[in-house]
């Protein structure tokens, strides 16, 4: 029996805002515990929410991008639960119930290129504020809410997707258009940038298949690698003639499987109503286009715009174009060197291989644009060899260290001296008799064997030009 | 038209710890209360609209009345200091809040 | 403003010098006349009615809290300033708060155990309003749990009783502000209003009470009770004196989404005295069964009054007024439950100490820290938004609600004002509603409909009933509040309903040192039993 995987996603999304979104308190990342607070995110009896403008912005920004529909009137609601990391007890959301919209609904996301690519259905977007954290110890636990109300912002897409590999794509794309817009910095390992997601099988043609939803999968690789394991569990299963349970798993990164987090099902009721604290969001026309007219340069205009004015490959453009950290560490570098085609060639080659291997993103790299640009600038003036170039931007990207201090700890610096090649010249020719003869004899050949023997005893530091001149004239060879 | 079963949900999801005296007599008198309320239930309603939850009583132009977006503009304010946060705190420790531990259990 | 030595003297009684009376009996007008004229300071107008709580209060319990010291550590500064000009509109004032209000470093519970010791960490907006106007705070006064009431009866910790009659009731759920203010315990006095809760203690108390329009006061630090219905408002023992308060507290808060740009004008300034013209539509629905009769004479008669002095009244009709009581008691609890949730013993306040678990320290703690009142109104609200049963009643009641907003401003579009009594019935015993929630709740219907269509009220004295005391109710547009208290000024410039003191402060009040000397005047002044308007 054949299935088919039907993938969808929810994804939190940490909006880019200097204070929560319904009080003043500074957005931090890892200050001491219960530091960021105010009566507001501590829910005091008495305090009244009053909603972020920015955090709005920044919704309707991912509206525009995602091209969805953006609902003329939109109210927030209480989602009503008990947990400790929930000071209210309960959550000032979006979410769609009996009839009141979210924010956005019905966008789309392209993922893949050209004749590969497919369009995947974005199904809404909605405003959230986020939760405290539980921190625990041994026979207790310890809360910080420094994290609640932290603007957040789910994006949750149609089931559309068709594998563990896509929904990987998805998701990069998804977290590098928002990079783009300003809307996140999107680090999952912050947890600026949180997956869910649900996972079915469907026997081919056949009905839907019972769900289950992952959660706590904190890198772009542990979604693809979760959501496989988790598809091969449920096939596995269903040939065994198990019905597959819906149940919320968790996943876990060192044993690499999915468990159940034995959560009770217990009819979750939410009693959601609007929330009476706040007032009804209107979005009119003309507020969409004043924040479409915020946007930033997106993905497509810019590689539109590198192709045609530098001249680039489609290929390159693509690469550089990839996340706005990319495209901005490849401007800036052009800032200290305007050659627009060597830098690209250097950083889709040498430096995103060496960033492959290391698995680093570019705004983690070593390497700032402004060395990049040193070391290009000393290639370009002769001071170094294309092969000394690839060292030192190896070590560069291995230690942080500037070009030209490497070139001078090292004495990599490139030799032009004729003296000193002269004594390196006529040494070899004393060694390679063979060759020599060939060269009078006017093989012409064996004169790039000879002056690959300099380069050799020089280390690969000898001129390659003067070396080849000096040769010619001792070996009066034309 | 509440029975026991309906008061046990209810009490849970209120989170409200009630003795066989309590249940019983809730059960009664949100009953009884229910019962004044079914000429509520009577009602014609169809075709109106639910009030929202806070509405201006005066709104032409929601927006200039402040009968919708209220909004703030994105600027840090200074939070409380970490004693006051803590000072009515039944339970704390290292500037956390302490409860019984937590396990997966909503 | 108007100007301290202004028309004070013309309203309510003249305070001359050697007038035998206590400063705690004194309007804040008359107050702000004499620190004017340098005939009494702060400081002894604050004393006065300290001691005037000494007196009482044991018998009364208007109070949770007073703080002697620091309410005269803050009348002697305003000793020497008070009464020239550009002194704040309150300075040297006595005020008090009602408990569900947030006062920095003050025990602030809502009249609940489970908020027991809570001390906010901020001052409600409308209470650092108070200060920056100068007023003098002395402490928080009793209500309901939570502004769960209509007696004060819920209080956490004991009844209020009523300075007419401490048998009965001070009403509720702001009895305390409303007993407070009726006994000279507090000049003036703020409240909160959800179904009635200024208005019913206001007139069971003989006192002047408003609810404004939602919205016109900020509820930034109000402990919320049903966040789409509560409104602070003023108590005070004439119109005048409630209209400087509402004026010094009134205007949009920035931390409050749901306070109002309406512009907020000087109430004060705009006390005529003048209704010729003025249209009074008298609601039907108000005089219906359940009535008591000398109620209905007495609020006719006002309207009686309000003729005499140029007004037309003609009758009007709320048709579903009478499915206001249901809707409010799903859409009040529903919230109610919501807004509740958080007291569960884990960041402040009471927390069980039998819980080794975490569902077992919420519902124990939650078991241990309410009272009967409000478990009986969380669970009705929880029941009201739980799943198979949201359409059917929460949704439901909101409906309603659109449907009696429209009927308010309908008929508000044809009078300029509408008129009844507060409550069926005056002040009723202690304890006898106590075991028949439904019977508690009936005392809000006339109420409660004002609450649901978002516009002000005023509980105005218009006579005894029994020798307690009747209220008026005059109901305006949204944000009509000038409207409202200048016709609650005329009929009482008419009346001397509100000069009437209550005989147990005749007792207290000797007690009470007054500035310009000797006992309260007003001890003749309480009316015979049946006594009633002419």
């Amino acid at each position: 029996m054949t299935y088919e995987t039907v993938i969808g996603l929810e994804v939190h999304v940490q909006l880019a805002t200097a204070s929560k979104m319904f009080c003043g308190c500074a957005v931090e990342f890892g200050a001491a515990p219960n530091t960021r607070t105010c009566p507001v995110c501590l829910g005091l009896p008495g305090s009244l929410p009053v909603l972020n403008r920015r955090a709005v912005e920044l919704g309707l920004r991912t509206a525009v991008v995602l091209g969805c529909r953006i609902q003329p009137e939109s109210r927030f609601h209480r989602k009503n639960y008990y947990y400790p990391d929930l000071p209210k007890n309960y959550q000032i959301s979006q979410y769609q119930y009996s009839g009141h919209p979210p924010l956005a609904t019905s966008g789309t996301l392209e993922i893949g290129a050209g004749e590969t690519s497919r369009r995947i259905g974005i199904r809404r977007v909605h405003l959230e504020e986020d939760t405290g954290k539980l921190l625990h110890a041994e026979g207790r636990s310890l809360i910080d809410y420094n994290r609640s109300g932290t603007p957040l912002m789910e994006v949750v897409t149609d089931p559309d997707l068709g594998s563990p590999e896509e929904a990987r794509l998805l998701l990069t794309q998804l977290r590098a258009t928002l990079q783009y817009a300003g809307v996140t910095t999107g680090r999952m390992e912050e947890g600026t940038l949180r997956c869910d997601a649900n996972l079915s099988l469907r026997a081919a043609g056949g009905p839907d298949g019972i769900r289950t939803e992952v959660k706590n999968m904190n890198s772009l690789r542990s979604v693809e690698r979760a959501l496989r394991f988790e598809e091969a569990r449920q096939r596995e299963q269903l040939s065994r003639g198990i019905p597959v349970v819906q149940e919320t798993r968790h996943w876990d990164e060192q044993r690499g499987v999915t468990f159940s987090s034995r959560e009770k099902e217990e009819a979750q009721d939410y009693r959601y109503f609007p929330e009476p604290d706040l007032v009804p969001l209107l979005v009119d026309d003309a507020w969409v286009e004043q924040v479409r007219a915020g946007l930033p340069e997106l993905p497509e205009a810019k590689r539109r715009r590198y192709a045609e004015a530098f001249a680039l490959p489609e290929h390159e453009a693509r690469l550089l174009t990839a996340t706005r950290a990319m495209a901005e560490f490849f401007e800036e570098t052009m800032r200290g060197f305007n050659q627009p085609k060597i830098v690209a060639n250097w950083l889709v080659g040498d430096v995103a291989a060496y960033l492959n291997s290391a698995g680093q993103e570019i705004e983690e790299a070593r390497i700032t644009p402004a060395s990049l640009a040193e070391m290009l600038r000393l290639l370009d003036r002769g001071t170094l060899s294309g092969r000394l170039a690839k060292e030192v931007l190896e070590e560069m990207l291995r230690t942080g260290r500037g070009a030209a201090e490497i070139v001078k700890d090292r004495g990599l610096v490139q030799i032009s001296d004729e003296a000193a090649l002269a004594e390196m010249v006529d040494g070899v020719i004393a060694e390679h008799p063979g060759p020599v003869q060939d060269v009078r004899a006017g093989k012409d050949k064996a004169v790039a064997f000879l002056v690959g023997q300099v380069m050799k005893r020089s280390r690969g530091r000898a001129n390659p030009e003067v070396v080849n001149r000096l040769l010619r004239n001792r070996l009066n060879a034309r | 038209m509440i029975d026991d079963r309906t008061v046990a949900h209810v009490a849970r999801l209120s989170r409200l710890e009630l003795s066989d005296e309590e249940r019983e007599r809730f059960r009664a008198q949100l009953g009884s209360i229910l019962e004044h309320f079914q000429s509520l239930l009577a009602l014609d309603l169809s075709g109106e609209a639910a009030a929202g939850g806070a509405k201006p009583a005066r709104g032409e132009d929601a927006r200039t009345s402040g009968a919708a977006n209220v909004l703030r503009d994105d600027t840090v304010r200074p939070c409380l200091p970490l004693d006051e946060v803590l000072a009515n705190a039944p339970a704390s420790e290292n500037g956390c809040f302490v409860v019984p531990p937590v396990i997966e259990e909503e | 403003m108007g100007s301290p030595d202004g028309p004070a003297g013309a309203a309510g009684l003249p305070a001359r010098p050697g007038s035998p009376r206590s400063l705690a009996d004194c309007t804040a007008f008359e107050l702000r006349r004499l620190y004017a004229v340098g005939e009494a300071s702060p400081s002894e107008a604050v004393r006065a009615v300290l001691d005037r709580i000494e007196s009482l209060d044991k018998e009364l319990h208007a109070y949770l809290h007073v703080d002697r010291e620091a309410a005269l550590r803050e009348a002697a500064r305003w000793d020497r300033a008070a009464g020239r000009d550009g002194a704040p509109p309150l300075a040297g004032i006595p005020v008090a708060l009602k408990d569900n209000i947030c006062t920095r470093g003050w025990p602030t519970t809502a009249g609940s155990r489970i908020l027991a010791g809570f001390r906010p960490p901020y001052d409600a907006t409308v209470t650092v309003r108070l200060r920056e106007a100068g007023a003098v705070l002395l402490g928080k006064t009793n209500c309901d749990e939570f502004a769960f009431g209509s007696s004060t009866e819920n209080s956490g910790f004991g009844p209020t009783r009523n300075p007419w009659d401490p048998m009965r009731v001070p009403g509720g759920s702001s009895g305390g502000s409303a007993a407070a203010v009726a006994a000279g315990e507090a000049t003036l006095a703020l409240g909160s209003d959800t179904g009635g809760s200024i208005r019913e203690p206001g007139a069971f108390c003989g006192v002047v009470a408003l609810k404004p329009t939602y919205g016109r006061v900020s509820r930034y630090g109000l402990i919320a009770f049903a966040s789409s219905l509560d409104q602070i408002g003023p108590f005070a023992r004439d119109v005048r004196d409630a209209a400087l308060l509402l004026s010094a507290v009134a205007g949009r808060d920035p931390a409050d989404s749901t306070s109002s740009a309406e512009p907020t004008p000087t109430y004060t300034d705009l006390l005529t005295g003048d209704v010729r013209g003025l249209r009074i539509g008298v609601v039907k629905e108000f005089f219906g069964e359940g009535i008591e009769p000398g109620v209905a004479d007495s609020v006719r008669a006002a309207a009686g009054v309000l003729e005499g002095l140029g007004a037309v009244c003609g009758e009007v009709s709320l048709p579903h007024a009478v499915y206001a009581l249901p809707a409010y008691y799903i859409i009040a609890p529903a919230e109610a439950s919501s807004n509740l949730a958080r007291y569960a013993g884990v960041h402040y306040g009471h927390r069980t100490a039998h819980a080794d678990d975490l569902y077992t320290l919420y519902a124990r703690t939650r078991r241990e820290g309410f009272g009967a009142e409000v478990k009986r109104r969380i669970m009705l609200g929880t029941f009201a938004l739980s799943s198979g049963y949201y359409d059917a009643y929460y949704l439901r009641a909101q409906q309603v609600r659109e449907v009696i907003r429209r009927e308010f401003t309908a008929a508000l579009e044809r009078f300029d004002l509408l008129l009844g009594p507060v409550a069926p019935t005056p002040a009723f015993l202690l304890g006898e509603k106590m075991e028949d929630p439904m019977q508690m709740y009936l005392s809000d219907i006339y109420t409660i409909p004002v609450n649901l269509a978002g516009v002000p009220g005023i509980s105005v004295p218009c006579g005894f009933v029994r020798g307690l005391p009747v209220g008026l109710q005059l109901i305006g547009r949204a944000f009509g509040e000038a409207a409202v208290l200048n016709a609650a000024f005329a009929y009482e410039q008419a009346t001397p309903h509100h000069t009437a003191r209550p005989p147990l402060v005749a007792r207290g009040g000797m007690s009470g040192r007054a500035a310009s000397a000797g006992g309260p005047r007003s001890a003749g002044q309480s009316p015979a039993p049946g006594d009633s308007p002419a």
